[in-house]
């Protein structure tokens, strides 16, 4: 008896000193990987605040005087930022809109009705989820010239939203555990047609499904550099992207390295404060969107 | 009772009329691009200086021509070679800090901001991402002067011109760009284990590496299996980053050139042919590949 006491105490002190050591492990590791993250932003920053030829001159830990003049050389240079920030800007949108209220509408049909084919089609939608655009690229490309979408034109780049089959999925999750069919039901009783109940009923029911993925689909479109790049070719079309991609071409070493850091700043800070303000929904709804295994 | 039967069945043809949107654009947007991507990878077409050349039907010769080609398989090595040296330590350091996260004894403080930090570059623009390390690591860039300052390095090091250096940038974007959400991934993962499990596994003894390898490793391998397909079929559509960080060169001697890399080549030249044998041949991979995250998943459909 008074052996077993020993012994547990042994193992109680044990793993309290295991714990100690593995939480200064854990400390030590998230540390580091947190500076692995941060550095080159911080590099970005700074850089950005100094002239080219201090940049040039050197690295320097501390932020200079020039972030100012450095957006101005950037505002007058040849990339047409304000357009290149609109363009994103409404792509983006509309494809954040389109998607996420098409793809609820989608998943509210396999949800509340019972007709043929409805498995059919649920599980085509999901079996195709994962093919990535690249590889229908060309057939894409090929049909924007036969309706003569292929040069300049925004549409391609945001029509296609409505079909989302990730965002589908994600959506027919969260209906499952957040639209009792009851609910459509009073709403037929009360005389709503289906379209009123879905807009003004269902709507407001998925509002912070629509909110996550609208925020992912936002992000997505706001970085995308592949299609974009094959479609946008006049100057005042292009998207940040693209303009990033054109500081990197063959004349990079013509560039004023206070604007190319700027110019990166300025391309990523409008997703990086959207993080920010909504990490907690945004950290949330990423393991809840992927299949479960 | 027949009355309200039809009446139900004639809700539900709302179903299809709800479907309409996703329907029509999903073919005219994805399917008739893929059936049109394989049909033209069985023809010739493309340009020749001033010439067009085809479309002629040649069968599966722009298949044949792809596979003989070495480049095709040098490309293929390069894009795996790069996904590994990402994806090796990005499933490590998740499953770490996953188990970290997910365990209730160790109560680590900022976890929330931890979260935030390492999921915060995912969300970066790929391309603004590349830019910046290709500026960051270039001959007269911060980092050789950070080297170079600190006495690692007397002069600069040239990481675009060393096939290793370039390909483990590319690698460590990636890596950056995905340890965080891999380990979101995981941790929920992780979170769904019966603690009723551990407890058990205390009792007999277990200590924390053991707990690791014997209970959450076994139950976590769907979803590890799971996490690696999915990184692989992005691997394989890897792009923006080596794109933008060699200028679409795949310098140095195209050993970080991505097969999408060689397929975007051929968008921009329009060869029609070599360019849809490409793209079914990447399809297929990527087909595969779903299907095994689709039998993977358990996605059910209530019945009425």
């Amino acid at each position: 008896m008074a052996q077993n006491i020993h012994i547990d105490y042994n193992v109680k002190g044990e793993n309290k000193n295991s714990i100690h050591r593995r939480r200064a492990v854990a400390y030590v590791v998230l540390s580091l990987l947190t500076f692995l993250c941060l550095f080159w932003f911080y590099v970005l920053i700074i850089n950005a605040t100094r002239s080219s030829s201090a940049i040039q001159g050197g690295f320097s830990p501390l932020p200079g005087g020039y972030l100012l003049k450095n957006w101005s050389t950037l505002v007058h240079g040849s990339l047409p930022i304000w357009n290149g920030l609109a363009n994103s800007l409404i792509i983006s949108i509309c494809s954040a809109a389109l998607c996420t209220y098409f793809s609820a509408m989608t998943a509210y049909a396999i949800h509340v009705y019972r007709f043929a084919g409805r498995k059919f089609i649920a599980t085509f939608i999901l079996a195709v989820m994962m093919i990535p655009t690249q590889v229908t690229a060309l057939g894409f490309l090929e049909l924007l010239r036969v309706i003569h979408l292929d040069k300049d034109s925004m549409l391609p780049l945001i029509i296609p939203a409505i079909a989302a089959p990730a965002t589908f999925f994600y959506m027919k999750q969260y209906l499952d555990s957040a639209l009792p069919l009851e609910i459509v039901e009073a709403a037929r009783i009360d005389g709503s047609g289906e379209l009123r109940t879905y807009n003004t009923i269902v709507m407001p029911i998925v509002k912070p499904a629509i909110a996550v993925q609208a925020i992912f689909t936002f992000v997505s479109s706001w970085n995308n550099y592949f299609t974009p790049a094959l479609i946008l070719k006049a100057d005042n079309k292009k998207t940040l992207p693209i303009l990033i991609a054109q500081l990197r071409s063959a004349d990079y070493l013509k560039f004023d390295m206070g604007q190319v850091y700027v110019m990166i700043a300025f391309s990523i800070l409008p997703v990086v404060v959207i993080y920010l303000i909504l990490s907690k929904y945004i950290v949330g709804g990423i393991a809840a969107g992927s299949v479960k295994g | 009772m027949k009355s309200k039967k039809s009446k139900v069945s004639a809700f539900n043809k709302w179903g299809y009329i709800f479907l309409i949107p996703f329907i029509v654009v999903y073919s005219v947007f994805q399917l008739i691009p893929l059936l049109n991507t394989i049909y033209n990878s069985f023809f010739e077409n493309y340009r020749a200086g001033l010439t067009q050349i085809g479309p002629n039907f040649v069968g599966l010769k722009n298949f044949g021509d792809l596979f003989a080609k070495p480049k095709i398989w040098k490309y293929f090595g390069n894009t795996m070679i790069m996904w590994v040296m990402g994806f090796v330590p990005q499933i490590l350091v998740s499953l770490l800090l996953g188990a970290w996260f997910s365990d209730n004894r160790l109560r680590l403080k900022a976890a929330g901001f931890f979260k935030t930090v390492i999921y915060l570059p995912n969300l970066i623009m790929a391309s603004a991402f590349s830019m910046l390390f290709f500026t960051l690591f270039s001959g007269g860039g911060p980092i050789n002067s950070i080297l170079m300052d600190l006495g690692i390095l007397s002069q600069p090091y040239q990481f675009m011109s060393n096939t290793g250096s370039a390909r483990g940038l590319i690698a460590l974007i990636n890596f950056l760009m995905w340890f965080g959400n891999t380990t979101i991934l995981l941790m929920a993962g992780m979170m769904g284990i019966d603690t009723s499990l551990y407890e058990a596994a205390e009792v007999d003894g277990a200590n924390s590496r053991q707990k690791f390898f014997r209970v959450t490793l076994p139950l976590l391998k769907p979803i590890l299996i799971y996490v690696m397909i999915t990184s692989l079929i992005g691997g394989l559509q890897m792009f923006d980053v080596p794109q933008i960080f060699t200028n679409g060169t795949g310098d140095p001697a195209n050993t970080t050139m991505t097969l999408i890399m060689y397929l975007n080549k051929h968008l921009f030249s329009r060869n029609l042919g070599a360019g849809g044998a490409l793209s079914v041949f990447l399809f297929v991979l990527t087909g595969i590949l779903s299907i095994i995250v689709f039998k993977l998943s358990d996605f059910k459909l209530e019945d009425d």
